[in-house]
């Protein structure tokens, strides 16, 4: 009995951003990542297309950062040395990008300024041929002072630079025109603050392809559903033809994972949940795969196993299905 | 497609006697019309109304039951592709997959752990449902006895996975309760396998080797007498299985496809548990009714059966705690008291924080009707009225020996006219929860408790 099988049938698509520039374009990356195109529901490539493979970026502090010290097990021997974080990142675990995280211009963390953090760029820069996302220590004062120097520092390389809101978008906005970088969106797991962000930024001249949306993300167990339904619904959007819609998305897995106690809590706390590194690593790595379902694109991460995780299934999910 | 709750008011008697439990026929018309209820709910609808709206009223997903009593599982009947449109409403069935080729003590021991595992975190408590038995490349005579060792060691309702329908009939038998599953049927066994399922009642998964064939296969089994399917692609590749799975939720639920009309199983591949636990979680969020997979431990469980807990919660309704003072640690009359609101994630936020800080405190969460601190703010829900309102219900005066409370960082805007309605001193706490126990240690750190 042939069922008929069930095409939608869509008028647009996800559009697809490109970060890093090689030499001929005038960066000095030896790779560039694109991300998006989709053009179904994730995966679904019976009816539609998904010609970019999702990419993970290593989250890699610009100091030595206040994580949970069982991440110490990877990453002990370059702790509070980015560059050489983001090397190891690259080399042994195969990052497709290094996502920089600026802490230390938070006053409680060192209250570094604006030269301290384009040199840390530079530095990471350096040290590694993947294209790079620098991301803020997100108080907007202070935001507004440090990156425009790094997207400075950066000038040429294409970067992906954070964090763009709906308060304060404008200063972040203009310094990614003038160095043409990317942008981060971030929206409070709200899809009209996703699209007007997105329309605001554009509105400054900064091209569609150029905006990546970070829609924030809950880790697994603490309000995951919430963002996963908002991304289905920015998906549903896009595909319907909604351009203010139509950018990739980055989930900021790491640093939502590791506040789950779930992944961090010693198994003594917790004896009825068994082995801590095996539930940790589970944790985080299911954080990034359902969102992978729900139809992410960047997935910054930590632990190098959940990324293994991460990678094992986007393999199988890009078998075709036709 | 289904009929609008205004077509189903038609055939309706128009009596609103009441006697479904709705106050109008208007109102089981629209709970028809949305799948929230039979039609057999209402006593007195006229045979030829009956036959009229049956098909239409069906739900496009059949609900079936595995098991029976306390521990029944229920699978299917779903309405919806997204849960934002409206909500998932039967969490995906776990059953943990046992192989008739371990030995008796292993089998034995398995069974009982997970017949007894219970995982509790933020105030619920989770469980594996199922426990399944393959037979995989056991003999026949192994397969029933081990379906026999799980049966006496667990009361779960059990699965029972073996194309072989002589070994089958005899580990229904073994298995000694009412409506396991079946697993299953082929092209080669489905006229045995339906006589099985038919005689002793029991749900029979029907596996076909693509959809066409399995829509054949289904109508066949249920032309057997078969009541309760389960269907299965044959898929096993991660791909494939979610085509399958989303085709089958697309072709029942939006073209009201009858042949595919049941619920559906997934079987996880992957070698490691850890990538099992991953695949599982795709399945669970992308429509399987129930999963098989082969997870024993709690540290595997965990994340799959939280996921299941939080794709399958009502998108419209947030999920609330009860508004009474909880105690965390050995309290006593000076342990500092905490407020926030009663939307259970923060909530438990709140207190997975207090925990943490060791010193031993009170929570008072306001009925804020499970919004969080910001909204119910902004809402005016969590306001100086109606948390020294709370303060004063719950009898906090009596509980503690003062008249200090901790307010979340977020609303210090609300200290003034707190302190000046409830008589209570309030101290600003941190921004977000994860600030608790640096603030716990500096303001109370007299208080902790002893390692």
């Amino acid at each position: 009995m042939p069922v008929g099988i069930q095409k939608e049938r869509y008028s647009s698509k996800v559009g697809t951003v490109t970060l890093g520039a090689l030499p001929e374009s005038g960066g000095t990356r030896t790779r560039t990542v694109t991300v998006g195109g989709d053009s179904t529901m994730p995966f679904l490539h019976f009816e539609g297309e998904m010609p970019n493979r999702a990419a993970v970026a290593f989250e890699v502090p610009d100091i030595a950062p206040p994580w949970d010290e069982s991440l110490k097990r990877f990453w002990g021997d370059v702790w509070g040395d980015p560059a050489a974080w983001a090397r190891k990142a690259v080399e042994e675990h195969g990052a497709d990008l290094i996502c920089l995280k600026l802490l230390s211009p938070d006053p409680d963390l060192g209250g570094t300024g604006p030269e301290q953090c384009a040199e840390v760029t530079r530095a990471v820069l350096g040290a590694v041929g993947v294209p790079l996302i620098v991301i803020g220590c997100g108080i907007a004062d202070i935001d507004n002072v440090v990156m425009p120097a790094v997207a400075e520092a950066g000038a040429g390389e294409n970067l992906l630079l954070g964090t763009a809101t709906q308060d304060n978008y404008k200063t972040l906005t203009a310094a990614c025109m003038v160095h043409k970088h990317n942008i981060v969106a971030l929206s409070p797991i709200d899809i009209n603050i996703c699209k007007q962000l997105n329309i605001l930024i554009n509105e400054m001249n900064l091209p569609l392809e150029r905006i990546i949306i970070d829609p924030t993300v809950g880790a697994l167990g603490y309000g995951i559903e919430y963002t996963y339904s908002i991304m289905e619904r920015i998906r549903l959007g896009t595909l319907q033809g909604d351009r203010m819609l139509s950018m990739p998305v980055i989930c900021n897995i790491g640093y939502e994972a590791w506040r789950a106690k779930e992944t961090k809590a010693p198994a003594e706390d917790f004896p009825g949940w068994g082995d801590a590194i095996e539930r940790g690593t589970l944790w985080e790595a299911m954080t990034a795969t359902l969102f992978l379902q729900a139809g992410g694109h960047i997935f910054v991460m930590r632990n190098p196993e959940a990324v293994g995780l991460l990678r094992g299934h986007i393999d199988q999910l890009m078998v075709s299905n036709r | 497609m289904g009929l609008s709750g205004l077509d189903i008011f038609k055939q309706l008697p128009k009596t609103n006697c009441k006697e479904c439990g709705l106050p109008t026929c208007l109102a089981l018309a629209m709970a028809l019309a949305s799948g929230k209820a039979s039609l057999e709910k209402c006593p007195h609808v006229s045979d030829a109304a009956k036959a009229a709206l049956g098909a239409a009223a069906a739900p496009p997903i059949k609900l079936v039951a595995i098991g029976a009593g306390e521990a029944k599982v229920e699978i299917g009947d779903e309405t919806v592709i997204y849960r934002h449109d409206k909500t998932f409403l039967h969490p995906t069935g776990v059953a943990v997959d046992l192989p008739a080729t371990l030995p008796d003590d292993e089998l034995a021991a398995r069974a009982a752990k997970i017949d007894a595992m219970v995982l509790e975190r933020v105030g619920l408590h989770y469980r594996p449902d199922m426990l399944a038995v393959s037979q995989r490349s056991a003999s026949a005579q192994r397969f029933v006895e081990a379906v026999g060792i799980v049966a006496r060691s667990s009361r779960r309702p059990m699965v029972l996975i073996s194309s072989d329908a002589e070994a089958m009939k005899a580990a229904a038998a073994a298995a000694g309760r009412p409506r396991c599953l079946l697993a299953g049927a082929d092209k080669n066994n489905y006229e045995a396998m339906a006589a099985l399922a038919t005689a002793a009642n029991c749900p029979l998964v029907v596996k076909g080797d693509d959809l066409d064939s399995l829509a054949d296969l289904a109508q066949r089994a249920a032309g057997l007498g078969v009541k309760d399917i389960v269907l299965d692609s044959g898929a096993r590749q991660t791909s494939r299985v979610l085509a399958d799975l989303t085709q089958m939720r697309r072709l029942s639920i939006t073209r009201r496809f009858r042949p595919l009309g049941y619920p559906t199983v997934a079987f996880t591949t992957e070698q490691s548990p850890r990538a099992a636990a991953v695949q599982a979680g795709l399945y669970i969020g992308k429509y399987a009714s129930m999963v098989v997979l082969p997870l024993t431990e709690p540290h595997h469980l965990l994340p799959v059966l939280a996921w299941r807990g939080n794709v399958y919660t009502d998108p419209q309704k947030p999920i609330q705690v009860e508004a009474k003072v909880n105690a965390v640690g050995a309290v006593n009359p000076e342990s500092p008291v905490y407020v926030t609101t009663n939307f259970s994630l923060t909530y438990f936020t709140v207190e997975g924080e207090v925990t943490a800080s060791k010193v031993p405190s009170y929570i008072l969460p306001v009925d804020t009707e499970g919004t969080s601190v910001l909204t119910a703010w902004a809402s005016g829900k969590f306001s100086a009225e109606s948390i020294a309102a709370a303060l004063k219900k719950s009898n906090m005066e009596e509980i503690v020996g003062h008249k200090t409370l901790v307010l979340p960082g977020f609303v210090a805007v609300l200290s003034g006219k707190l302190q000046e309605l409830s008589g209570w001193k309030v101290l600003v706490g941190p921004r977000e929860a994860a600030g608790i126990p640096a603030f716990a240690k500096s303001r109370f750190g007299n208080l902790a408790a002893d390692d």
